[in-house]
């Protein structure tokens, strides 16, 4: 199905290439060239990626002369190979000789911009607007308007749907009678017989009004954005929605009111909840383009509704915008307007009957505590807070937690306490992993509100506990988190509550929370400093390693490959190096293989230490974290203990 | 002008009408299932509820029988303006005595239709149009299941069917009415009233969508004025379908009517058919979910050919273009409806396509999964495919015989070889001495594919070796674009390749 024909410029090349064995670098161009006409779309596609490379070696002229003729020429080729072309095209223009040639590249994605396939389609007109940019005004008129007016009067839709994007490109550097032209097609399109036409033309009016002079928004903007509000089909109603919104952002404040906000009000109580959404999912645009009075006056009841909406995605999406909403709401009425208008309804979100509703609610309400204040926020919207953290859903609890600190802010979190902890206490029990992941990822934050004590009298034994979760997901993040945890409450901290928790577990039966205690060194070392580690850690990493589980024994040698930096020269030389070279002796092959890579990056380190103290440490660590992960995935023993060392 | 079409849907299966009980109970094995699901979800119809204001209390009108024949039509009317009453089937034990009378007055307006003649008067029929409209126009709630999937999960039923299956039935009973006139309708039923009627096609529940394939047809059937339009927003909903959202449940019922209308086309086709044919049919085989509606549509496309062979060379070419490359359950698909195709294909028409089309016939006899394989060999099975062949074999045979021959040597599966062996001995018996010279020519292919495996992987692309005359073997060219660094390695092969081609 590719262009059967080869053009006269592929035949001269091949040959000309064959011919010629003394000029060998122009041999690959001539297999690609070859390849855009192969038959293996996987080839013709490398080719066409290449396609720069081939303009390069053939020049400007012969570019503009003879390949863009062949490229219009295979137009109908898969949609793959379109899609590529249409991407090309856009950063063409210094290789067919700079801006004054640019119009030479307008044919072939003219063809692209009228295909079937919507990505083809788009990708054409994302190449057009980019390189209408380089063209002179002149140029603009004389070549790429007349394109745009061919693609608008097409017979297919697909190539008015196109036109529709490329109007605001062009508009603002033409000539007025031009410009009159553009204004007038583009009220054309808007009322095209085909609903496609009119979407695009729907999406793109706001772009559109953008590039206009006020009196034209004035006199054909709004009554094209009216008659596409109130549209047949709510697919274009919607678009409508967005645009209106933009127009808004446009008009001075005295026509607000009569222009845009009837249609406005009308969206807000469309038949179809898909318009509905659409507003309610603009909300704070909305809200922010007509200014406080209109504010006041629509806003706040039609929000309501939204609010109180049948639909539950509609209800959703108003409540992802409660906050905001509240934030935005001119400062002399905020209170009044929250306190009487708004929070009845999010009383009633809680307990709705949808948990997305909840769910999104959750994820903004803390946000309101800061706008109303302390009083307010104990007496109306923690019982709320309460309710949400005792909800069945686990992600409403989990979008309370994830917020806390908006809370904490205004009246510290011990009023939240006695309720957060059973919260706490069941997400971090939860039978999904994912729910525990999560909720592990907060606990940094959590203790840093809850401080110290309240920390290590309620959560510390969870923290611990989630080390030998039976997910390895759960471990590694668990691990993750006490460091977070030793960077809060300091090295001291850690040395009385978590590291001989820690390093107890070497002595663990299992052989995979024998290797916890070490990824937990491997993590704590360097937070904790090099005494804790000289003194306490490293005792117990030497000891592993006589472990009898291969796996045990090589995450020993990167564990010690790992705290290295940490560690002082005379340390490394007398205690690290006897142990590694023990092991690179070891009689199993991986743990041979990362102990002699220790002792390689250990060497290295040593020899860098002294003249680039701080920066070496850190890069050759990270080096060798990226190569390590690597390995440790492949090198991880089939122990038939380690099946559960999965993710479930 | 094109011909009226036949009434009777001449579809697939044909939809079904009266009282009988809708399809998808007949089908599905577990009501109880489906039931506790739709009452787990939301009401279906919460989105038109909402607009009624106030509640009406309905009060039970005489009965249309039971009236003197003087008051008939306006009792008829008073009880279609009682039924625009809409009643909240989430909650369903609300207004228990009002859903109970509208129910009954429904069935009585609906027998009424159906068997009295005379009923249907003229000012009657903008009131049975509102209360229609009112009470099957909604707009159709979001989906419970983003990622519904018409063939694993169940659909979510409409709640409020006890009343709009008798509002969908009055409405059938009106427009197969021997009292309807259409001319008195199509003031009613307009252009608004067929974009509404044609957005319901999206509704989940598959007893709604049989109703209004039911109505449409009629509708296209009877007001002949709303052909073309319905047509062209059908055309716009698969476009739509195709190329923007990839979802909408009525494109099999659709469909269904498309193939009674195309049934109806008159000759020769006017280009507007044409174009829907290449521009939306063909690139419905695209869509992801084609396995729920490809009967139906390959029965469209074969109805094309049948009234006009002509474009046949766009069918298969399209098809071909639009070939699946990694859905294997969809290649079936497609080698199904090519077999179709190929039962009604005028010999002249097989010729054009021929080659392009057995190249992909081999591609699919090679295919590892055995269905695919599988399901292309059948193609030998079928009579006239193979009287095709015949006269063609001076062109087909070399275009497969490379490909039966490998894959009667690798493939994996049993049944894919002995199904190949009796294409290959099919072949051996139409023209033996084609076969023999394709054996001994591909024999000598594989030699040089072993050839060129001798050349070094770096040259491989830069090297051109051609064969001036396989059988002497004595004369090769050899075509080296890049100078290599080391020639004596170069001369060695190159003895290597002589040797070769001593021994074939």
């Amino acid at each position: 199905a590719s262009g059967a024909q080869g053009p006269a410029l592929v035949e001269g090349v091949g040959l000309g290439m064959a011919g010629a064995d003394s000029d060998d670098s122009l041999y690959p161009i001539a297999v690609l060239i070859d390849e855009l006409r192969n038959e293996d779309v996987q080839l013709r596609l490398n080719s066409i990626k290449k396609l720069s490379t081939i303009a390069l070696a053939l020049g400007v002229e012969r570019t503009r002369t003879e390949l863009l003729p062949f490229l219009t020429d295979t137009i109908y080729d898969e949609d793959e190979v379109l899609l590529a072309l249409a991407e090309q095209l856009g950063n063409f223009t210094m290789l067919v000789g700079g801006p004054e040639y640019v119009h030479c590249l307008l044919p072939p994605l003219e063809s692209l911009a009228t295909v079937e396939e919507t990505v083809v389609r788009d990708k054409a007109v994302e190449s057009l607007r980019k390189i209408s940019h380089e063209h002179s005004p002149v140029d603009l008129e004389v070549h790429f308007e007349p394109l745009v007016k061919r693609l608008a009067s097409g017979d297919w839709f697909t190539s008015r749907t196109s036109a529709c994007g490329l109007f605001s490109v062009c508009y603002p550097r033409v000539s007025s009678t031009v410009k009159a032209e553009i204004r007038q097609h583009f009220r054309t399109l808007c009322s095209d017989d085909t609903p496609m036409v009119r979407r695009a033309a729907a999406s793109k009016l706001g772009e559109f009004a953008k590039v206009l002079e006020l009196e034209y928004v004035k006199s054909d903007i709004i009554s094209l954005f009216t008659a596409l509000a109130s549209d047949e089909q709510d697919s274009v109603r919607l678009l409508a929605v967005e645009a209106g919104v933009s127009i808004a952002t446009l008009l001075p404040q005295e026509d607000l009111e009569t222009l845009v906000m009837p249609t406005l009000r009308q969206a807000a109580e469309d038949k179809s909840w898909r318009v509905r959404y659409m507003v309610a999912d603009k909300f704070s645009d909305l809200q922010k383009a007509v200014g406080p009075e209109i504010t006041k006056n629509d806003l706040v009841p039609a929000f309501q509704n939204l609010l109180k909406d049948c639909e539950a995605e509609v209800r959703a999406a108003a409540a992802n915008k409660v906050k905001e909403f509240c934030e935005n709401l001119p400062e002399d009425s905020r209170e009044t307007i929250i306190m009487t208008h708004i929070l009845p309804c999010v009383k009633e979100l809680v307990s709705d009957t949808n948990q997305h509703v909840k769910s999104a609610l959750a994820s903004v309400i803390m946000g309101l505590s800061t706008i109303l204040g302390k009083d307010n926020t104990v007496e109306h919207l923690l019982p709320l807070f309460l309710a949400q953290l005792k909800d069945e859903c686990p992600e409403v609890r989990l979008n309370i937690i994830s917020n806390l600190d908006c809370v904490n802010e205004v009246i510290g979190i011990r009023q939240l306490s006695q309720s957060l902890l059973p919260a706490i206490v069941e997400l971090a029990e939860d039978a999904k992993w994912r729910v525990r992941l999560a909720i592990i990822e907060y606990m940094p934050l959590l203790a840093g509100q809850l401080g110290v004590e309240f920390f290590d009298e309620k959560l510390n034994s969870l923290c611990m506990a989630w080390l030998v979760d039976h997910v390895y997901a759960i471990r590694e993040a668990a691990t993750c988190n006490l460091m977070k945890l030793v960077e809060k409450f300091g090295a001291e901290w850690a040395q009385n509550t978590i590291v001989p928790k820690v390093l107890g577990m070497a002595n663990d039966p299992n052989y995979l929370h024998r290797m916890t205690t070490l990824f937990c060194i491997n993590a704590l070392s360097e937070v904790c400093g090099q005494e804790i580690t000289t003194k306490h850690m490293l005792p117990v990493v030497f000891k592993m390693s006589n472990d009898q589980v291969a796996n045990v024994r090589f995450n020993v040698a990167k564990s010690l490959q790992k705290i290295g930096p940490v560690l002082d020269s005379n340390c490394l030389q007398t205690e690290v190096k006897p142990v590694l070279e023990k092991l690179a002796s070891d009689q199993d092959m991986d743990v041979k293989y990362f102990a002699q890579e220790a002792i390689s990056v250990e060497h290295k380190l040593r020899f860098l230490l002294k003249p680039l103290q701080s920066v070496s440490p850190i890069m050759s660590v990270d080096r060798n974290h990226g190569f390590e992960s690597n390995k440790t995935y492949n090198k991880t023993k089939l122990n038939p203990a380690a099946r559960d060392d999965t993710l479930m | 002008m094109e011909t009226p079409t036949k009434l009777p849907p001449s579809s697939p299966s044909s939809p079904t009408t009266g009282f009988s009980v809708p399809s998808a109970e007949k089908v599905d094995g577990f009501p109880r299932r489906s039931m506790r699901r739709a009452r787990q979800r939301r009401s279906h119809s919460s989105s038109q509820f909402r607009y009624q204001s106030s509640q009406v209390e309905l009060t039970p009108l005489p009965l249309l029988k039971d009236a003197p024949v003087a008051e008939i039509h306006d009792l008829f009317c008073k009880k279609l303006q009682q039924c625009c009453v809409l009643f909240d089937f989430l909650d369903c034990v609300a207004d228990l005595k009002g859903k109970e009378i509208k129910r009954a007055a429904l069935n009585e307006l609906v027998e009424s239709v159906a068997t009295s003649r005379g009923v249907l008067i003229e000012p009657l029929y903008p009131e049975a149009i509102k209360m229609i409209s009112v009470n099957i126009f909604r707009t159709l709630p979001p989906s419970e299941n983003p990622e519904f999937d018409p063939e694993e999960d169940e659909p979510a039923l409409e709640a409020s069917w006890p009343h709009l299956q008798l509002v969908y039935e009055l409405f059938l009973r009106f427009l197969e009415s021997p009292d309807f006139q259409p001319s008195l309708a199509k003031r009613y039923v307009d252009q608004k009233f067929v974009l509404q009627l044609l957005e319901l096609f999206d509704s989940e529940d598959p007893r709604e969508r049989e109703y209004l394939k039911t109505i449409l047809h009629r509708v296209y059937g009877k007001l002949l004025g709303l052909r073309a339009y319905i047509r062209k927003q059908i055309n716009n909903i698969f476009l739509r379908f195709i190329y923007e959202t990839e979802r909408f449940n009525g494109v099999a019922e659709l469909l269904e009517i498309l193939g009674s209308i195309i049934n109806g086309f008159a000759l020769p086709l006017k280009s507007e058919h044409k174009q829907f044919l290449v521009r939306v049919l063909i690139p419905l085989h695209t869509a992801k979910s084609l396995s729920i509606f490809h009967a139906q549509l390959a029965y469209c496309v074969v109805q094309f050919m049948e009234k006009d062979a002509t474009v046949t060379e766009h069918i298969i070419r399209g098809l071909l273009r639009y070939w699946p490359k990694t859905c294997t359950q969809k290649e079936v698909m497609f080698l199904g409806e090519i077999e179709e195709i190929l039962d009604v294909i005028e010999p002249s028409q097989f010729i054009r396509v021929q080659e392009p089309l057995f190249k992909q016939i081999a591609a699919c006899i090679s295919s590892p999964h055995f269905q695919v394989a599988e399901r292309a060999l059948y193609f030998w099975n079928n009579e006239y495919i193979l009287s095709l062949i015949e006269e063609n074999c001076q062109v087909i045979l070399p275009l497969v015989f490379g490909t039966l021959y490998r894959v009667s040597k690798e493939h994996w599966n049993q049944t894919i070889i002995s199904l190949i062996y009796n294409v290959l001995k099919t072949f051996m018996e139409m023209n033996s001495k084609l076969f023999d010279d394709l054996t001994s020519s591909y024999k000598v292919e594989k030699q040089k594919t072993r050839l060129h495996r001798l050349l070094p992987k770096k040259w491989s692309l830069h090297t051109r070796i051609k064969l001036l005359d396989e059988r002497s073997s004595n004369i090769i060219e050899i075509n080296i674009y890049k100078k290599t660094k080391n020639n004596n390695n170069n001369i060695k092969w190159i003895g290597d390749i002589k040797r070769e081609l001593k021994s074939l």
